[in-house]
């Protein structure tokens, strides 16, 4: 062979060969791309088996009485479907799948700093899935207690409570590893000329949301653990015959669990905060607001748990301290919503579907968060407490917020990822049925929860039958959008168009490189600008 | 292949590692705190249940376990400081004292134990439900916590072994000393945690 | 990037550590062996207080690490703090 030459020949990071062969190219790598789709297969395949038990419930749901199964089988159901949601699904979705893959591209680096670790992570994610699994068929039978296990009754309750919670601790052990390398990274591998106000603003997004993982998580860990203790030993924290608390456990598991939910919301956010001025062809509006508030909800948020006791029995004072500090949260989010509308307003929109699912966000997560001050205030709170218009209120913005901004994310970077290009048209007409399906499903639910349909009940008043009829139909209907947005997805990336470096005329460091990117991400030195939303 | 190493080389960041360290003790802090988070609400409630448990710890063993942890805690920051003054001797020496310190701790915590477990104290005996509320859970923290930093001082001895191995054939030396110094850092976490947990268990009476 | 050689602390600093420290645990033990009620606690805690604070300082090298890395442990401890105090408002008034 000839003697070496300065510039590298390009090679796809999915093309690459490596030290190991096959699969084990893969389940051994430690390039943060090929580890992004690691996260990305998987968690999309618990996604499935967490709507396909969603399903299972609204068919349940669709008419009184029992109709496919019984209580007890119902109380398993939304167990395992809020476990599986929440700790493999919504937690670790944009972090580990898009903060993997374009957190170092962003910032111009060539992997993270810590590759192995990124690898461990991703593999004590899988054996914690697994127990988690594994907790639905092995010993006692699945756990009925929610996902929010809440004592007494997870101290007592005769199923397999301890191996579900070992999988939830070792779960946040691969969300706190990811969260210090994600921090690590973005202190040290910043590309040169790149200041934290020159990072576009995903990177900001997950800076926030890695300290609220490293932070947080640790709380619910010993609390996890202390509940096993209680059920193995009989410790006597949680139990009031003992001397014990009831809601000391309450308290405990919402101080990681509310800051939990931000974790989910801020990726969100910093992917809308991408999409907006691509597709406006604009800066956005408010740099700097759009970063510190980043960090203003991951500060505040930590001091706001309680609002998910108040009808618990916390003191008054307690009442109107965590009352005030939710409102005060609200106050960050709002400031982003603001600055994206401003960026549109007399920007060069392209209804492109990546924008499509960034819009359809703002209008959903604008309705979770006002429904969230509705449940904020202590006052109202008392009438909608524990019902279905909790539920309606958290899939507004959990998956109408951070759902449907995975979605844009996977539209967006979809080109860059797998070099290929999806149907445009298909992926509007998916969607629209998505959008419609999801509404429907979920709205009539604030509804008939204002008017006292209880939360986590599988038989319900005649009164209630309307709504949840529309609603199990608009279950269906969302079940046939995401079928048509996967399907085209899937036919994109195997026989797709090849996609250009840049499809979308964005001004971040992806589009600069070929699409997908090679192993190392830049193979000449990226050029970094001052102004990230740099558009002509 | 001297490529090979260069490349390893140039990834090398000793900053990020200290970096990642000190976030993993941040979690570590955190995890502790959930625990002294549920002793200082329990306190308060038992006040009087909490001082009376505690006579039966010994704050003498208590005290010995301190200074052990606290002299332990200078020994390792010596070795590191020898280590960067390029003298392996003192290094090893240094690393085998904090290790002995170590060791006298773990075997005080034996008898402490095996004494309350003697009287039928431990979690899930049949005497522990019959206790009083706060005498009860006085105890179950006590175990809790002090098992908990148990564990953490092995989890501290074995980064501490490896220190010692890799002083010993060279791999630390005074031109690329991290990984003692993130292990030290996480042996002084170790007594940081002691630093609280001794007062409160010991110390109020 | 290799180890720098910024600032070693000499053996004789660690020494001088280590005697306040077990002088402060010393007092620890003096103080709280009279009654003094709640200031007991108060007392207790901020002479553990100023051990951390010293260990942090010399043993764990923060006087010499960069201004970032020293914000960052002060706000755990701020959030750790506050945590505490927020679930107190629950149970000192129920």
């Amino acid at each position: 062979m000839t003697t070496e030459t300065e510039t590298n020949k390009y090679v796809s990071y999915l093309d690459h060969e490596g030290k190991y062969k096959g699969i084990f190219a893969w389940i051994f790598a430690t390039d943060h791309k090929r580890i992004a789709l690691l996260y990305l297969y998987a968690i999309a395949a618990f996604f499935f088996v967490g709507v396909t038990l969603g399903e299972l419930m609204r068919i349940e749901l669709i008419a009184q009485g029992e109709t496919i199964m019984n209580a007890q089988t119902y109380n398993g159901v939304f167990t395992v479907h809020g476990v599986i949601m929440i700790f493999m699904v919504v937690i670790p979705g944009l972090s580990a799948v898009f903060g993997n893959f374009f957190l170092p591209i962003l910032i111009g680096a060539k992997d993270v700093s810590f590759p192995k670790l990124n690898r461990l992570s991703w593999w004590i994610f899988m054996v914690g899935s697994a127990m988690a699994v594994a907790s639905q068929f092995l010993r006692s039978g699945p756990p009925d207690t929610g996902w929010t296990f809440y004592a007494p009754y997870s101290t007592t309750t005769g199923t397999s409570v301890i191996l579900a919670t070992s999988a939830a601790f070792v779960l946040g052990f691969s969300s706190i590893l990811t969260g210090l390398n994600f921090i690590v990274t973005i202190h040290r591998l910043r590309a040169p000329g790149m200041g934290f106000f020159n990072m576009p603003l995903f990177p900001w997004a997950i800076y926030a949301t890695a300290w609220i993982q490293l932070l947080a998580t640790p709380i619910v860990g010993i609390t996890l653990v202390m509940l096993i203790a209680e059920r193995l030993f009989g410790i006597g924290f949680f139990d009031p015959n003992l001397g014990g608390d009831p809601l000391l456990y309450q308290h405990l598991f919402w101080i990681y669990s509310h800051p939990a939910v931000y974790v989910m919301i801020l990726p969100a956010m910093g992917v809308i905060s991408e999409i907006i001025p691509t597709f406006c062809q604009r800066k956005i509006y408010g740099y700097k607001a759009i970063a510190l508030s980043s960090l203003a909800i991951a500060g505040v948020g930590f001091l706001v748990w309680g609002h998910h006791m108040y009808t618990s029995g916390m003191s008054e004072q307690a009442r109107w301290f965590f009352s005030l500090l939710t409102f005060i949260v609200a106050v960050p989010s709002a400031i982003k919503v603001f600055n994206w509308l401003a960026t549109m307003y007399k920007g060069s929109i392209d209804l492109k579907p990546p924008f499509l699912y960034a819009v359809s966000f703002i209008f959903l997560f604008i309705i979770g968060g006002t429904t969230g001050l509705l449940l904020g205030s202590v006052a109202t709170n008392i009438q909608v407490h524990d019902t279905a218009f909790v539920v309606a209120h958290f899939h507004y913005i959990i998956f109408g917020g951070m759902g449907f901004a995975f979605f844009a994310a996977l539209h967006y970077w979809f080109p860059k990822i797998w070099g290929r290009m999806y149907d445009f048209k298909q992926a509007t007409i998916g969607w629209g049925v998505l959008f419609v399906g999801f509404n429907l499903l979920y709205f009539p639910q604030f509804i008939i929860g204002f008017q006292g349909m209880p939360r986590r009940y599988f038989d319900y008043l005649p009164q209630f039958h309307t709504g949840q009829v529309i609603s199990s139909v608009g279950g269906l209907i969302l079940a046939i959008g995401l079928i048509i947005m996967v399907a085209n997805l899937v036919k994109g990336a195997r026989k797709g168009a090849p996609a250009p470096a840049n499809p979308w005329g964005g001004s971040t460091l992806e589009w600069q490189i070929p699409s997908p990117p090679s192993v190392e991400n830049f193979d000449e030195e990226p050029s970094i600008k001052k102004n990230p939303y740099d558009y002509q | 292949m001297s490529e090979k190493h260069s490349h390893v080389e140039e990834h090398r960041d000793d900053e990020a590692s200290k970096l990642g360290m000190w976030l993993f003790i941040f979690t570590e802090l955190l995890l502790f705190g959930g625990l002294f988070l549920v002793y200082s609400i329990f306190r308060s409630e038992y006040h009087e249940a909490f001082h009376k448990s505690s006579l039966e710890l010994s704050v003498t063993i208590g005290a010995i376990n301190t200074i052990a942890l606290l002299f332990s805690s200078m020994t390792i920051a010596m070795a590191l400081t020898a280590m960067q003054k390029n003298n392996k001797k003192l290094a090893l020496l240094m690393i085998g004292i904090t290790l002995f310190m170590a060791v006298i701790f773990l075997i005080n915590k034996y008898f402490e134990w095996g004494h309350k477990f003697e009287m039928g104290l431990y979690p899930g005996s049949p005497l522990m439900p019959l206790l009083d509320r706060g005498y009860l859970l006085y105890f179950s923290l006590y175990f809790f916590m002090t098992g908990l930093h148990a564990l953490h001082i092995i989890i501290g001895m074995i980064l501490l072994f490896i220190c010692l191995f890799k002083v010993k054939n060279g791999t630390i030396n005074n031109k690329r000393y991290s990984l003692l110094e993130n292990g030290a850092l996480y042996w002084h976490l170790v007594d940081l945690i002691w630093i609280f947990l001794f007062p409160l268990m010991y110390l109020i009476s | 990037m290799a180890n720098n050689v910024s600032h070693i602390t000499e053996y004789r600093v660690l020494g001088k550590v280590l005697l306040v420290l077990m002088l402060m645990t010393f007092l620890t033990i003096t103080v709280t062996s009279f009654d003094l009620g709640a200031f007991s606690v108060t007392i207790a805690l901020l002479i553990a207080g100023f051990k951390a604070f010293m260990v942090l300082t010399y043993f764990m090298h923060l006087k010499h690490e960069s201004l970032l890395l020293r914000i960052l442990v002060g706000s755990v401890f701020v959030l750790f703090a506050l945590i505490i105090l927020i679930t107190f408002i629950d149970y000192a008034y129920r």
